[in-house]
């Protein structure tokens, strides 16, 4: 369990975290999503007590971080994979760590076993792919058998199957009633990883739903239709309040939209019709459409794209 | 002590500070060395000039050289953490950052007593070889400036583990220590009027009045008193390093 509390940081008169409140229960995946600079590394800094608050509370299974006495049997985080030191090898890395906190000496090589580095234990970690530096952050998460876990970004730069992998070890730590947060910018990674989603912009609170409530509330779906009596269904469609407008497609072949209908109502209506279909599908729109609409106003740093002049939140930004 | 078994594992698992502890004792000993074949050389030829054969003679190298080392390997510990990220691994395993920069300062510091010691002594035996004189481990002052090098260099790891915290940067740290006793304590001391104070109330000219290497200033005190004079001045260092680190976001 993690309990944050009007959690609130400035640097200067930037404000990273804006008086944050949310919790985070054991037993599922909570993805903690926002786009890049939303304050979502600050946060897990000041949870683990690496920053301290301007104001506000965190508190790790009912107290705060620096007051647990061995922390790394309760907590395990991977905040950045290149936290090691590169001519270390990667067992003497962990090695430290469980001295740190008296943790008997076989939980190394079991971690290690764990994450599938065993075979390279004695190289130094300086050499690792960002695959195998993840493994060992992972290892070290891991190490004091936490109740509680922190990842940030873990899914940064890995290959799909380095991806899968984390993905289903996060989701089986969560299965053994573990409490895991799990930040992300990509929306569809979080809706493929989380239950439950904590979503923040510029560091304030947007969203605290599940995964399927904010897909559902965020995306509008919408029924893509084809048939050779295009215009005869165009006015039952219209005649039943449908909003319906030309879709051609990628195909270019003439097709209509419906928007807010289910396949479900335009397939019955065209069969009580007589009505052939050549197709029928639903559309959702997509995750990052959804997000993007959520987090629009909040994101710090808008692209300029090409002809257009920038955002104008630019300016509120560097204000 | 379990900070301190963490911060072993740590120092013995990479290379530097073996390496600096070898270096440490070969050009110290090394330099011992030397210094009797010159002393030796002189002598022989008449020329008086450098007195009496003393123990600052045959700790010169250990004095100079071997000091810069500890405070090397000892601000290197770390520096290292904070240029890696590791210092955050570090504090999350031990969030009372206190532990882990006192832990860091005594463990180095008893590793600097012992590599003193060993440097010392070897100096000591290496350079009468050298020079065929005699010195006495046993007078008053011969004891001080023999065993007075591995309570040197405690002093100094604990001084560079607190300009380590403060500076978290290898090369800013590093540049600091090396540069104060070289240019600001001894560059100073040639300015008119100004330089006279430098080297009176300078810690290091102060350390190494303790250690028989007095540079003909007037100290307002006993070599005893140049010694503490430096250990106070390395508490008031460190101290501010151990409030700003738990000051400090990490």
């Amino acid at each position: 369990m993690i309990e944050v509390r009007g959690l609130t940081k400035t640097y200067g008169s930037t404000k990273a975290v804006d008086d944050l409140t949310f919790s985070v229960k054991p037993g599922i995946v909570t993805g903690f999503l926002g786009p890049n600079g939303a304050g979502k590394s600050t946060t897990m800094r000041m949870i683990l007590g690496l920053d301290t608050p301007t104001s506000g509370t965190a508190l790790v299974e009912g107290v705060p971080y620096h007051q647990l006495k061995q922390p790394l049997r309760t907590v395990g985080a991977l905040l950045d994979a290149k936290w090691v030191h590169p001519n270390r090898s990667a067992k003497a890395h962990l090695q430290w760590m469980a001295a740190a906190n008296s943790l008997p000496m076989s939980r190394v090589d079991e971690v290690l076993r764990l994450v599938g580095l065993s075979e390279v234990a004695g190289k130094k970690a300086g050499g690792f792919s960002l695959g195998m530096s993840q493994r060992l952050g992972l290892a070290g998460a891991l190490l004091g058998d936490p109740k509680v876990l922190l990842f940030d970004e873990p899914v940064n730069g890995l290959d799909p199957e380095g991806i899968v992998w984390i993905r289903k070890f996060m989701q089986s730590l969560a299965a053994e009633g573990r409490t895991v947060l799990v930040s992300s910018h990509l929306l569809s990674e979080m809706s493929l990883t989380a239950e439950h989603l904590i979503v923040i912009g510029r560091g304030r609170l947007i969203a605290d739903v599940s995964v399927k409530d904010f897909v559902d509330r965020a995306s509008d779906s919408s029924v893509r239709v084809r048939s050779p009596q295009l215009d005869a269904l165009r006015g039952l469609l219209t005649a039943q309040g449908f909003a319906v407008h030309e879709d051609p497609g990628a195909d270019h072949q003439p097709a209509l939209l419906v928007a807010g209908a289910r396949t479900d109502d335009v397939g019955a209506l065209a069969g009580a019709n007589g009505i052939v279909l050549h197709e029928l599908a639903s559309k959702q729109g997509s995750l990052e459409d959804a997000f993007m609409k959520l987090t629009g106003d909040d994101v710090q740093y808008h692209a300029q794209i090409a002809g257009q002049p920038a955002a104008q939140n630019m300016g509120g930004a560097l204000r | 002590m379990s900070v301190l078994n963490a911060e072993r594992i740590k120092l013995t698992s990479t290379k530097s500070p073996l390496w600096c502890s070898l270096i440490a004792v070969v050009v110290s000993v090394g330099f011992a060395a030397i210094m009797g074949v010159a002393y030796k050389s002189l002598v022989s030829s008449g020329d008086n000039s450098m007195g009496e054969f003393t123990v600052a003679y045959t700790q010169a190298g250990a004095a100079q050289f071997g000091a810069m080392l500890v405070m090397i390997m000892s601000a290197l510990a770390v520096t290292t953490e904070y240029r890696f990220g590791v210092i955050r691994t570090t504090f999350q395993a031990i969030p009372r950052r206190t532990q882990v920069i006192g832990g860091k300062a005594a463990l180095l510091a008893a590793i600097a007593a012992v590599l003193g010691l060993v440097i010392a002594l070897a100096s000591f035996f290496v350079a009468q070889a050298t020079s065929g004189e005699t010195l006495s481990m046993g007078s008053g002052d011969n004891a001080r400036e023999l065993f007075g090098i591995p309570i040197y260099y405690a002093l100094l790891a604990v001084l560079a583990v607190g300009v380590g915290t403060l500076i978290r940067q290898s090369a800013g740290a590093i540049s600091l220590l090396l540069l104060w006793p070289l240019v600001i304590e001894s560059l100073a001391t040639i300015i008119p009027k100004v330089g006279k104070y430098v080297g009176e109330f300078g810690p290091f000219n102060n350390v190494n009045y303790f250690l028989g290497n007095g540079g003909g200033f007037d100290f307002h005190w006993g070599p005893w008193g140049g010694l503490l004079y430096f250990a106070a001045f390395v508490a008031i260092v460190f101290g501010a390093s151990l409030f700003v680190v738990n000051k400090r976001d990490a």
